[in-house]
C-alpha cells in the first residue's frame, strides 16, 4: 500500500534500498564526464542525499556540477568542523553514511576533530576534501596540507586521488568501508587537477579490497560457550555498548535480555539500546554511572560485553574492574577483544548475528540445565536500586537545578525526540536524567569528548529526521565553540531546539577544581550567567542568528519555556537556562580509582560489606 | 621483551608502509629492522618487521595491523621454522700491510670483496644477525669506516607459501 504522504524517513528508506540494489538498476558504462561530474555521479550512485560542507579553491570544480544535482542537497555550513559533526549527527540518527565536504588546507584540517570523533565512536562518515593540483602536491602550494597523512591515525581508511579514472571506484570503496564492519570515517582527498580533467564514469564499480573482510558471522562454538556461561551464571550482567546501536541489534538484544534474565547496563554510547523502562535495566555504568549499574559489574560473576570496549571511563582502575567476573566479549572488531581485559569467551561478529545465534543457544541450554535462579542477585540489585536511586539535591543558591531542567525536558519532549549533547556536566546529566526508550535518540561525543558537538550534530540529525523533534542540550562553554551553525539552521529551515544549560562556567572542569584542586577556579569562569556581564548574551545572540531566544531563570518558568519552544517550528529556538554553577554530577568514580570507591554524593560511598 | 619477526603482506600501493610503521610508532614499539620489497606477485609487497615487544601488546598491534585496509595477511615467523637473513655492506681499511688479514676474515665468513682501492675494501656478507655481528667484530681491529645493513628478510621453511592464499584474495576481491 502506498501512503499518499510518505514521511521523509520512508522516502529515505526507499531511496536507500533502491541504491543498494540500484547499482544494477542504474548501470552506466564509460560516459564522458569531468572528474568533478564523476564525483557527483558517484555520490548519487551510492545513494547520497545530504551533504554538509563549505566550498573553497581546491574543491571549486566539484561545487559546480553539485549545484545541478537533483538528488543531493548540500547544506552550506559556517565552519568545516560544524559540517563534520552535522554529518555525524545525520549518520547517528539515520544509520546512513554521513557526508561532509571541505576544501584543501585549512578546510581539511578543520575536519580533523570530527574525523577523530567519528573514529572513536565508530560513526560511518565519508569526508571529501579538495587537494591542490597534482603538480603542486608536496611543494607547499597555497592551501596545501597533507590531510591524508594528518588523518591517518584517526580514519578507518583514506585515499588520495590524482587520477580521475579512480574516482568512481574510490567513492564506492569509501562508502563500503565506512558503513561495513566496525563503521568509521573514510577520507577521500581529490586533487583539483583530477576534478578538472575529463574522464569516463561507469557504474557499478568493482571494489578492490583484498585486505578487507569483516567477519560478521560468529563462531558457533564460541556462541555455545557463551550460552553455557550465561545459563549457569548467578550474577550475570549484560554490558551493552554503542556497537549494539551501530549494528541495529536493539530488538534482538531485547530478546536476549528477556531470555537471560540478566541485569543490563548501557554505556554512554548505548543509551537507548535497551529501553530505560525495562525492569532489568540498571542504567549507565562508569565514572558517572548509577550505583546499581557500577555495583552490578563489580559484583558480577559473568560480564557479557556486547559492542563495548572496556573504556577507562567505564572500568575505572582496570585491575579492579569486575574482579569476580568471567568475561564474554562480542564485537565486530577483533582488535577490541582482549584489548583491555582478558576474555574467557571471545566472539567476533556482527552483534545482530551474534545475538540472533545466542538467544536460541541459550534457550537450548535452559532446556538442558534449567533456568538459573537469579532471585538472590535481583534481591541484591533491587536493594541497591532502592537505596541508591539516581537523584540530586536541589540547589541552595536560588538558581535553577540543571538536573531539574534536563529531567523536565526529557519528560516534555518524550522518548521519540532526538537529543544531542555537547561534552561536560550537561552531557552527563542528559545521559542520566532523560529516559531513553529507543536507539538513535541519544547523540553525543563519547570517546573523543568533543566540546561543541551538540549544535551541529542536532542540525545533522534534524536534516536526516526532519519530522522528529531534535534538541541540542548544550553547555555555555560548548555552545560558544560551534554556535555559528545556528545561522545554517535558520537559513536552511532546520528548526532545532537548543537547551542551553548555562552555569556561566566550564562546569565539569570547575567540578574537578572543586573536588581535587581546593576550589581554586583557574580559568573556568565564562561570564555568561546571572550576575555577570553576560558576554555574550545568549538571547541576543539567538536573535542575531534569526532564532527565537528565551531566558529562563526560575523553576516555574521551565515547563512553559520548553512548551513554547516545542510550538515554534519555523526557526531554531535557544533557551538560556541560567542554572546554578555549584551543581555537580553524581555519582562519581574519580579518575583512576577502583569502581568500588564510587561516591553516591560528595563524601558518601555505599557500604558494600554490609550488603554483601 | 622478546624479539618477533612479522611478515606482513600488503597491497602494493603508496602510503602503505607509513600506515604500518605508524602503528608501531603509536605504541612506542621499537622497530629493530624493517625490509620492504616486491613479491612474486606484482599486486603484493612484503614487509618484514622485527620488533622487540611483549606477547600481549604484540597480539594487539597485530590485530590493529590486520585492520588496515591495505594489509592482506600477517604471519609471525618463528626463528626455529624459518630462514632469516640480513645483508651487510662494510667498508674496511685494508692497506698493503693489513689486506691479507682482512681477506682471511672475508674467507672465513664466506663473505665477498665487492670493491677494492689501495687502502680500503668493501665487503658484502649475508647471514643471520649473529654471524654478521661476529664478522664485524673480526673486522673491527682493521678499522671499519662505514656500515650499511638491510633489514632482516625471512621466509618460512618447507613448501608452504604464505603468498599463495593471499593472492587468491587479491584475485577474487
Amino acid at each position: 500500500m502506498v501512503q499518499p504522504n510518505p514521511t521523509p524517513a520512508q522516502v529515505a528508506a526507499r531511496t536507500a534500498s533502491r541504491s543498494a540494489d540500484g547499482a544494477a538498476g542504474r548501470t552506466v558504462s564509460g560516459e564522458e564526464v569531468t572528474g568533478a561530474e564523476s564525483i557527483v555521479r558517484s555520490l548519487e550512485s551510492v545513494g547520497v542525499e545530504n551533504v554538509f560542507g563549505i566550498p573553497g579553491g581546491a574543491i571549486l570544480p566539484l561545487y559546480d556540477p553539485l549545484m545541478d544535482s537533483k538528488q543531493i542537497r548540500h547544506v552550506l555550513v559556517r565552519h568545516e568542523q560544524g559540517g563534520g559533526h552535522a554529518a555525524q549527527g545525520y549518520a547517528h540518527a539515520t544509520g546512513k553514511v554521513g557526508v561532509t565536504m571541505a576544501t584543501s588546507g585549512p578546510g581539511a584540517t578543520n575536519l580533523v576533530t570530527p574525523l577523530a570523533d567519528a573514529h572513536m565512536d565508530s560513526v560511518p562518515l565519508v569526508a571529501i576534501t579538495g587537494q591542490v593540483a597534482e603538480n603542486l602536491i608536496g611543494t607547499d602550494g597555497f592551501q596545501e596540507a597533507d590531510i591524508v597523512g594528518i588523518t591517518m591515525p584517526i580514519t578507518k581508511h583514506s585515499y588520495l586521488v590524482t587520477d580521475p579514472a579512480d574516482i568512481p571506484r574510490t567513492i564506492a570503496e569509501a562508502f563500503h568501508i565506512a558503513s561495513t564492519g566496525r563503521p568509521g570515517p573514510v577520507l577521500v582527498d581529490i586533487a583539483k587537477s583530477a576534478m578538472a580533467a575529463s574522464t569516463t564514469f561507469s557504474w557499478p564499480q568493482e571494489l578492490s579490497l583484498p585486505g578487507y573482510h569483516p567477519v560478521t558471522k560468529p563462531h558457533a562454538k564460541q556462541i555455545r560457550e557463551a550460552a553455557k556461561l550465561l545459563a549457569t551464571a548467578r550474577r550475570p550482567v549484560l554490558y551493552v555498548g554503542g556497537g549494539v546501536i551501530r549494528s541495529g541489534a536493539s530488538e534482538a538484544l531485547r530478546r536476549l535480555v528477556d531470555t537471560s534474565g540478566a541485569a543490563v547496563v548501557t554505556t554512554l554510547t548505548a543509551r537507548g539500546a535497551v529501553p530505560d523502562s525495562h525492569p532489568q535495566h540498571l542504567g549507565m555504568p562508569g565514572m558517572h554511572g548509577t550505583v546499581p549499574a557500577v555495583a552490578a559489574l563489580q559484583k558480577a560473576d559473568l560480564v557479557v560485553a556486547l559492542g563495548a570496549r572496556f573504556d577507562d571511563r567505564v572500568t575505572g582502575r582496570l585491575s579492579s574492574f569486575a574482579p569476580h567476573a568471567a568475561v564474554v566479549h562480542a564485537d565486530i572488531d577483533p582488535a577490541e577483544i582482549g584489548k583491555n581485559r582478558p576474555v574467557d569467551v571471545p566472539i567476533v561478529g556482527d552483534l545482530r548475528e551474534v545475538i540472533a545465534d545466542l538467544v536460541p543457544a541459550l534457550e537450548a541450554e535452559h532446556a538442558k540445565v534449567g533456568k538459573p535462579d537469579l532471585a538472590a542477585w535481583w534481591h541484591q540489585l533491587d536493594t541497591w536500586r532502592e537505596t541508591y536511586p539516581l537523584g540530586y539535591s536541589p540547589t541552595d543558591d536560588g538558581h535553577l537545578s540543571p538536573q531539574h531542567v534536563i529531567s523536565r525536558l526529557g519528560e516534555l519532549a518524550g522518548p521519540d525526540a532526538i537529543y544531542a549533547a555537547g561534552v561536560g556536566q550537561h552531557q552527563m546529566w542528559a545521559a542520566q536524567f532523560i529516559r531513553y526508550e529507543h536507539p538513535r535518540t541519544w547523540l553525543n561525543s563519547a570517546g573523543l569528548g568533543t566540546m561543541g558537538f551538540a549544535v551541529p550534530a542536532a542540525m545533522g540529525a534534524k536534516v536526516g529526521e526532519p519530522d522528529r523533534e531534535v534538541w541540542a542540550i548544550d553547555g555555555d562553554g560548548c555552545f560558544q565553540m560551534t554556535n555559528q551553525e545556528l545561522a545554517t539552521c535558520a537559513i536552511n529551515d532546520i528548526p532545532i531546539k537548543v537547551a542551553l544549560i548555562n552555569n556561566s562556567s566550564l562546569g565539569m572542569v570547575r567540578q574537578w577544581q572543586t573536588l581535587f584542586y581546593d576550589e581554586r577556579y583557574s580559568n573556568t569562569d565564562l561570564h555568561t550567567g546571572h550576575g555577570t556581564r553576560r558576554i555574550p548574551d545568549f538571547v541576543k545572540l539567538a536573535d542575531a542568528y534569526g532564532c527565537e531566544g528565551i531566558r529562563v531563570e526560575r523553576e516555574d518558568e521551565v515547563d512553559a519555556a520548553i512548551k513554547r519552544a516545542q510550538e515554534i517550528d519555523d526557526r531554531p529556538v535557544v533557551i538560556d537556562f541560567q542554572v546554578s554553577r555549584d551543581a555537580m554530577v553524581w555519582p562519581m568514580v574519580a579518575a583512576g580509582v577502583p569502581n568500588d570507591d564510587i561516591q553516591y554524593a560528595r563524601g558518601i560511598s555505599p557500604a558494600w560489606d554490609r550488603e554483601d | 621483551m622478546s624479539r618477533h619477526t612479522l611478515s606482513v603482506l600488503v597491497e602494493n600501493k603508496p602510503g602503505v608502509l607509513t600506515r604500518v610503521s605508524a602503528l608501531f610508532a603509536r605504541r612506542a614499539f621499537n622497530i629493530h629492522s624493517l625490509a620492504v620489497g616486491p613479491t612474486e606477485h606484482e599486486e603484493i609487497s612484503r614487509i618484514t618487521v622485527v620488533v622487540d615487544v611483549e606477547e600481549h601488546p604484540l597480539e594487539h598491534v597485530t590485530k590493529q595491523l590486520n585492520k588496515l585496509i591495505n594489509v592482506i595477511k600477517i604471519v609471525e615467523l618463528d626463528p626455529e621454522s624459518s630462514v632469516q637473513r640480513e645483508l651487510l655492506l662494510v667498508k674496511v681499511r685494508a692497506d698493503q700491510a693489513t689486506r691479507a688479514g682482512v681477506l682471511e676474515v672475508v674467507d672465513l665468513f664466506r663473505a665477498h670483496v665487492v670493491d677494492v682501492v689501495p687502502d680500503t675494501v668493501v665487503i658484502e656478507a649475508t647471514g643471520t644477525a649473529a654471524k654478521l655481528s661476529a664478522l664485524l667484530s673480526a673486522l673491527e681491529p682493521y678499522g671499519v669506516r662505514e656500515i650499511v645493513k638491510s633489514g632482516t628478510l625471512a621466509v618460512g621453511r618447507g613448501s608452504r607459501s604464505i603468498t599463495d592464499r593471499a593472492l587468491e584474495r587479491v584475485r577474487t576481491a
